[in-house]
């Protein structure tokens, strides 16, 4: 019975919060218009108290995941009395109900912070921030708690108390079962891994923290308060949202790395691929602003890539959670496709009327003086970086279109998006070597050659270095003389930069090397950024490009052998776990002859008390060094002859991979960082705006 | 220059490290590595999005015996290719076969970026104010009172 009311007390306080969405968005547009300070505040607290019972709400699935309350649907479905804690808590976001109910929540935390971040400040934009928050907001809730599935209904929304209401909601977390299950299914064992446990938060704290942007852009163009003020106010929300896409994608590779078992950690799958368009996208904005507020241009096109950026992050929940395009890891089936349809196409025609609306506020304020300057490098680079987010796009819906317009299937998978996307990667490349270099408004011949003469030099010594010592894949040649030639470029802004330092303020190498990044947070951070990408280039070029395996089928004590490593098999062992049974290879690895230590790669069994829910996966074990990792696979076992089929990997490089996110992390946490030069420059819009106005 | 030589030095350290000196594939393949070698490029035609070479299902264990085989008959890998797209279509083939309707797939990226270009062109050619025009004064900025900005920076300060 405990179930039973618990599940009402979440539902209630979702159907709570939905009403309270509703009604702060309408009431802070009236509370605008008619000037109506106390119907604002009664606005900013219905928000507030939609934050509290969200939190309640996750707060009871939660109680109910973890103390298997299986007369929850949801709770049945994804846990089970054997799943690890961890599990159990990380199950909130491991089904579609759940994640649903998670990023309600998320959205209702951040809409709390920036009310109390704005609670005296940018009071002509709020209002219309509150709105877009709120309708967003009652979107997802809504899914949860009104909205069902027509075919079995023959109604789009009905009332749960309505007969059979509440069976037909499409994204219920809450739903009940007519008995109490003695146990649950569980989560999908693919999804019990450590990086599992945190690559959906961090895609999701990214994918709901571009909300926050997008709803200052929507409010800006409401207001016509278009300066760059919106921009610079959310622009520590746009990094940080950034940063934790950059790590959803991190976290979503290393999870694909360890867990999928096949040797690699990005396969084009349209899931990876729905996580990288927003990233591609908003790492276009976080350039392109910066020509917004130094000179006053590009207005229009920051907002169509905020608004690209939100409605590729819908995109990709829609596509993890429709199952439409179907997918290795579209984990959960469902009606909710049509609904997310009709939302993006909601937002992008009241994004397009309000343009084009407000076109005549949207005049570009500065002239450039010449072809070459920083200002259209930074739009080259946006062409490249949105040419990608398209060509990804594109790839990835095509097999769609393909089946609709010709009956044909075809599969999109990484050779196509290596031929298409391989070159416009190498292109972005190049351009972060040169776009830096490159003076605002003007660049001269003689400055270019003082820039790029010493970089260029390092790139032919390391092409010619390569080919010398052996090198013949020329994609490889390419990619590493490149990643070396823009490694160099940054180095000398480094060392000008301190340089420069020593000789004004006669500071010691360490001093000049802080004071120069903490004074200069937001550009060198951005170098930063810069070395971390260019180092997750070589992992990708080294891992990609110079991979070798190997399969052999062995006995106990025969070995096999790879580049300069041996590995000899021991043998099965056979285990039992809390939750599933192991079957592991020992093997005895020794490298150039001596023996370096031993590696047990894994097939996991999860039984399940409904059998079709049994499930194998693959644990591999990796030996991981700065030159390359050692990568084993139990591909298939024969218990009674005590026999393994083994499949070896050596992917050069990979560890660059994970350095460069870490590099990234730091680069972009340089550049978060509370900076007075920006709040001055934010002051300063500001009052440039009101005075406009005025 | 002595800086670009120390530079250069270091980074032939590092680009000697063995990198250069990777083998293209490890010496001898067994019939195992060629039925896996030729399966990575296949792609399971009934699971989305996975390589032959790698998908567990017992249809793929079935198609991998299927390719080995094959090999064993002494076909090549590209009869083993054509059997399969024969057998299930194109959807074994890990990018659409460039012909008819499927060109589309590979010349829209190239007409979108192209595309944009041309609009970022003259965007830019609009910008650019023509040499020997004087240029043009900073768009009229209204100007902040001096008391009024003295008062913000002097905020500023105390923040």
């Amino acid at each position: 019975m405990a179930d039973f009311a618990l599940a009402d007390l979440g539902y209630a306080s979702l159907l709570l919060s939905l009403i309270l969405a509703l009604y702060a968005a309408g009431a802070s547009i009236y509370a605008a218009r008619r000037n109506r300070l106390e119907v604002f505040a009664s606005a900013r607290n219905a928000m507030f108290a939609t934050a509290a019972l969200t939190t309640l709400a996750v707060g009871v699935l939660e109680w109910a995941l973890i103390t298997h309350q299986f007369r929850i649907e949801y709770v049945a479905l994804q846990t089970n009395r054997a799943q690890p804690l961890l599990y159990n808590v990380s199950a909130l976001w491991g089904g579609q109900e759940g994640s649903l109910l998670f990023w309600a929540w998320l959205l209702a935390i951040f809409t709390a912070v920036v009310l109390v971040q704005n609670r005296d400040k940018n009071q002509e934009l709020i209002p219309y921030v509150i709105t877009g928050l709120a309708v967003s907001q009652a979107f997802f809730l809504a899914l949860m708690t009104v909205v069902v599935d027509p075919a079995q209904t023959g109604f789009f929304i009905l009332l749960p108390f309505m007969p059979h209401g509440a069976e037909a909601l499409v994204g219920n977390p809450f739903r009940t079962l007519d008995f109490t299950p003695r146990d649950g299914n569980g989560l999908n064992p693919l999804l019990q891994n450590p990086g599992m446990f945190i690559h959906p938060i961090t895609q999701y704290l990214g994918y709901v923290g571009f909300t926050i942007p997008f709803a200052f852009a929507m409010a800006a163009l409401f207001t016509r308060r278009l300066s760059d003020v919106w921009i610079r106010t959310t622009r520590r929300w746009t990094l940080v949202s950034w940063l934790f896409l950059s790590l959803g994608l991190l976290f979503g590779m290393q999870w694909a790395y360890m867990e999928l078992g096949w040797g690699g950690y990005w396969g084009w799958d349209p899931v990876e691929n729905a996580s990288l368009m927003p990233w591609l996208t908003a790492t276009a904005y976080l350039h392109s602003v910066m020509i917004q507020e130094k000179r006053g241009m590009l207005k229009v096109w920051n907002l169509v890539l905020v608004m690209m950026t939100f409605c590729l992050s819908l995109l990709g929940t829609f596509i993890t959670r429709s199952g439409i395009i179907q997918s290795v890891h579209a984990f959960g089936v469902s009606s909710l496709g049509p609904w997310f349809l009709a939302f993006l196409a909601l937002t992008l025609l009241s994004f397009l009327y309000l343009l084009f609306d407000r076109i005549d506020d949207l005049r570009e304020e500065n002239e450039l003086d010449s072809l070459i300057s920083r200002e259209s490098s930074f739009l080259l680079n946006n062409l490249i970086l949105v040419g990608a987010a398209f060509a990804t796009l594109w790839g990835t819906i095509f097999p769609m279109v393909s089946e609709a317009f010709t009956g044909k299937k075809v599969t999109v998978g990484a050779p196509f998006f290596n031929q298409v996307n391989g070159p416009i990667f190498f292109a972005l490349i190049v351009l972060i070597g040169i776009c830096p270099l490159i003076g605002w408004r003007r660049a001269t011949a003689e400055n270019l050659i003082r820039n790029f003469l010493r970089p260029f030099v390092v790139l032919v010594v390391t092409a010619i270095l390569l080919v010398a010592t052996g090198m013949r894949d020329w994609y490889g040649v390419a990619a590493f003389s490149v990643c070396a030639f823009v490694l160099a470029t940054i180095a000398i802004e480094f060392y000008r930069g301190i340089l420069a330092r020593r000789r004004q303020y006669a500071e010691n190498w360490a001093a000049a090397t802080t004071n120069l990044v903490t004074q200069n947070r937001r550009r060198y951070g951005g170098y930063i950024v810069h070395i971390g990408v260019i180092l997750c280039v070589i992992g990708i070029a080294g891992s990609t490009l110079f991979q070798v395996e190997t399969q052999a089928n062995l006995k106990p004590g025969e070995t096999m052998q790879l580049k300069q490593y041996t590995l000899q098999y021991e043998g099965l062992q056979i285990y039992p776990t809390e939750n599933h049974e192991v079957i592991a290879a020992r093997m005895t690895v020794l490298e150039n002859g001596a023996r370096v230590g031993t590696l047990s790669p894994e097939k996991d069994f999860y039984s399940n008390p409904n059998p079709d829910m049994a499930q194998w996966t693959t644990e591999v074990a990796v030996r991981t060094t700065a030159l390359e990792d050692l990568y084993v696979i139990l591909a298939g076992f024969d218990n009674k002859a005590n026999t393994a089929t083994v499949k070896v990997i050596v992917n050069p490089l990979v560890v660059w991979l994970w350095i460069g996110f870490g590099v990234l992390l730091l680069g972009t946490l340089v550049a978060i960082l509370p900076d007075p030069r920006e709040a001055r420059a934010l002051a300063r819009s500001r009052v440039k705006e009101a005075m406009a106005k005025a | 220059m002595r800086k670009i030589i120390l530079l250069a030095i270091l980074l032939g350290v590092a680009g000697s490290i063995r990198l250069g000196a990777l083998p293209a594939r490890a010496q001898g393949p067994s019939l195992d590595d060629e039925v896996n070698r030729i399966a990575r490029t296949l792609y399971c035609p009934v699971c989305p999005n996975t390589p032959l070479d790698v998908c567990n299902t017992q249809a793929c264990v079935q198609w991998r015996g299927l390719i080995k085989e094959k090999l064993q008959q002494g076909q090549s890998e590209q009869q083993i290719r054509e059997y399969f797209v024969q057998q299930y279509g194109d959807v074994v083939l890990g990018a659409p076969p460039p012909q008819g309707f499927n060109w589309l797939a590979y010349i829209l990226p190239v007409i979108g970026i192209i595309l944009g270009a041309v609009v970022a062109w003259l965007s830019v050619r609009q910008w650019i104010v023509r040499r020997g025009d004087a240029p043009a004064a900073p768009a009229a900025a209204p100007e902040i009172p001096r008391e009024y900005a003295e008062r913000i920076e002097k905020d500023l300060k105390e923040l």
